[in-house]
């Protein structure tokens, strides 16, 4: 019941507990206990928006993708060189890489400018991080499984055998 | 001038469905739970090899019976999900859609006269087909109280010395019943008994929510007396792309296939290049929507009982089939009054046959949250009109 309430909720975190408990074959009571214990345990680790800020007046952002090669610490590996960096409120994920670079650090800001700060400002000059090599993002396409743009109508027949 | 028209066609009526497309269409903003066609997509790994069979200049006739490569995977398919062998070569016939494997099916068996058994509620072109190809339609109203199986007594009961055919749709098209592999054993010895052969419509066989379809092909001494009829629209959403199959005897898939060179040709080339990469690539596809449909059926059947219309729980197709019995309404009455004064399009149980009376089609080829507004409106009408009958 935890896999099939977390695949449900996957897509749309907006699915009342009653709905969960109709759809699985489950009650509510339960429903309830399984996701207190998923946010417990930190499997759910949060309920955020998808939005599209391009179509919000003044509400555009700058997405910039960092590839960012470090020197691990003694101890520690890559683990607290990523923390100093994730702790930043404009850095939105890092991701531990395999091949050419270390970490790859996404950082959303207002303007392209702000970005490059944060990157000339706090990221180059760390402790441990040797270079940076940054890539705005020009437009979203898709994120978490879903597209941005819908322009989709039914366009089956009302009705039909 | 003489008729153009044959006496036989003009004696055929047309579907029920038919009368009420006209008034819905009329209809601006009605919200439909009409349709018996998926709401997804087709997945786009299928759709991309049907556009890349095109830029390949894929563009001709296949051999008549399909191409060989889908055949071989359609063998392989029937064996791995349902246990069923099949040579490709003799047994098996790509067609256009489910539908023209049923028409072709009986074109190939029935002499005039001979008798065809149809379970009702069920899929409205069986009747016709059988009174195209010159049998005789013998209907056997399937009961609610048996959650619409067909039931060994009722097959005994409808047979006689000229019964030729049986045609079984399970899971079923409008009622969304299912019988099990017990349900089937009741009848096999039955069939088997009065050498009587089997079309089986399987086409919603990969949209069960309780057990796996079994094939009533499976049955040992029942291969060599079934058609069993598939598809592609219903598992992969591909309903546009009219693309059936039928697998059987070798004699009579010689004959389907005969009839299907001179009327058809072959099915679109296209189809049968994007369903190759359907049947070897397309399970997780199908379990997502499967998966998906298995939420809406419950949403569905606890959302009707709970406003008082009891609905018996199907386990199979994307339908859920409510009875309407505790209102003073005909099933006709009820869609009319319903889409009149709420705006909402169901199907009503009579458009499958006589015995659908006191039910509807509901369909949850739709997104939560479109069937959640539909409920509304539907509990509404149906406590407005509970109330004026107190």
């Amino acid at each position: 019941m935890r896999e099939k309430i977390l695949s449900a909720i996957d897509k749309n975190s907006k699915l009342s507990a009653a709905d969960l408990a109709i759809m699985l074959g489950s009650t509510e009571e339960e429903v309830k206990a399984i996701i207190k214990q998923l946010e417990d345990e930190h499997i759910i680790c949060g309920y955020p928006t998808l939005i599209n800020w391009d179509k919000v007046n003044n509400g555009e952002r700058v997405t910039a993708l960092i590839e960012v090669k470090v020197t691990p610490q003694r101890g520690l590996g890559f683990d607290k060189i990523a923390e100093r960096i994730y702790r930043f409120d404009e850095v939105q994920s890092v991701y531990l890489m395999s091949g050419g670079f270390d970490l790859t650090v996404i950082i959303e800001g207002k303007t392209m400018k702000e970005v490059a700060n944060f990157v000339s400002a706090k990221l180059a000059p760390m402790d441990g991080v040797q270079s940076t090599s940054t890539h705005f993002v020009l437009k979203k396409y898709k994120e978490h499984g879903l597209p941005l743009e819908q322009d989709k109508r039914d366009e089956r027949m009302l009705i039909s055998p | 001038m003489r008729n153009p028209l044959s006496k036989n066609v003009i004696s055929i009526q047309p579907s029920g469905i038919r009368k009420f497309f006209d008034i819905v269409t009329e209809m601006k903003d009605a919200i439909s739970l009409g349709v018996g066609e998926p709401d997804f997509d087709t997945p786009w790994r299928i759709r991309e090899e049907g556009i890349y069979s095109l830029e390949k200049g894929r563009t001709f006739y296949t051999s008549n019976s399909g191409l060989k490569e889908l055949k071989i995977e359609i063998c392989n398919y029937l064996n791995r999900r349902f246990g069923l062998q099949y040579d490709y070569e003799h047994e098996t016939l790509v067609t256009v859609g489910g539908s023209e494997a049923i028409d072709l099916a009986f074109r190939a068996m029935i002499d005039k006269g001979d008798e065809v058994l149809i379970p009702q509620p069920c899929y409205v072109s069986y009747h016709p087909c059988t009174l195209l190809a010159g049998g005789v339609p013998v209907v056997i109203n399937l009961k609610g109280e048996n959650d619409f199986k067909l039931t060994r007594q009722e097959l005994i009961s409808a047979i006689t010395d000229k019964t030729k055919i049986l045609v079984l749709a399970y899971p079923n098209n409008p009622t969304g019943a299912v019988m099990d592999y017990e349900d089937l054993k009741d009848i096999v010895d039955v069939i088997i008994d009065n050498d009587l052969y089997v079309v089986s419509d399987e086409i919603y066989s990969e949209l069960t929510y309780k057990n796996r379809h079994v094939s009533i092909a499976s049955f040992p001494g029942m291969k060599e007396r079934t058609i069993v009829i598939n598809g592609f629209s219903k598992s992969y959403a591909m309903t546009g792309w009219r693309l059936g199959y039928a697998t059987g005897p070798a004699n009579i898939i010689e004959q389907m296939t005969k009839i299907h060179q001179f009327a058809i040709m072959c099915a679109p080339t296209t189809s049968q290049y994007a369903a190759v990469e359907a049947l070897k690539n397309g399970d997780s596809d199908v379990e997502m929507m499967r998966d998906a449909y298995d939420k809406r059926r419950r949403f569905l059947v606890h959302a009707f009982n709970n406003m008082g219309l009891s609905c018996f729980e199907p386990f199979g197709a994307f339908y859920v089939f409510p009875s309407i019995k505790s209102l003073n309404m005909t099933s006709d009455e009820f869609a009319t009054r319903l889409l009149m004064e709420e705006k909402v399009a169901v199907v009503p149980g009579t458009a499958f046959g006589a015995c659908g009376e006191g039910y509807l089609r509901i369909s949850y080829a739709y997104s939560i949250d479109n069937l959640r507004i539909a409920i509304e409106r539907i509990e509404r009408f149906v406590k407005k009109h509970q109330e004026a009958k107190i």
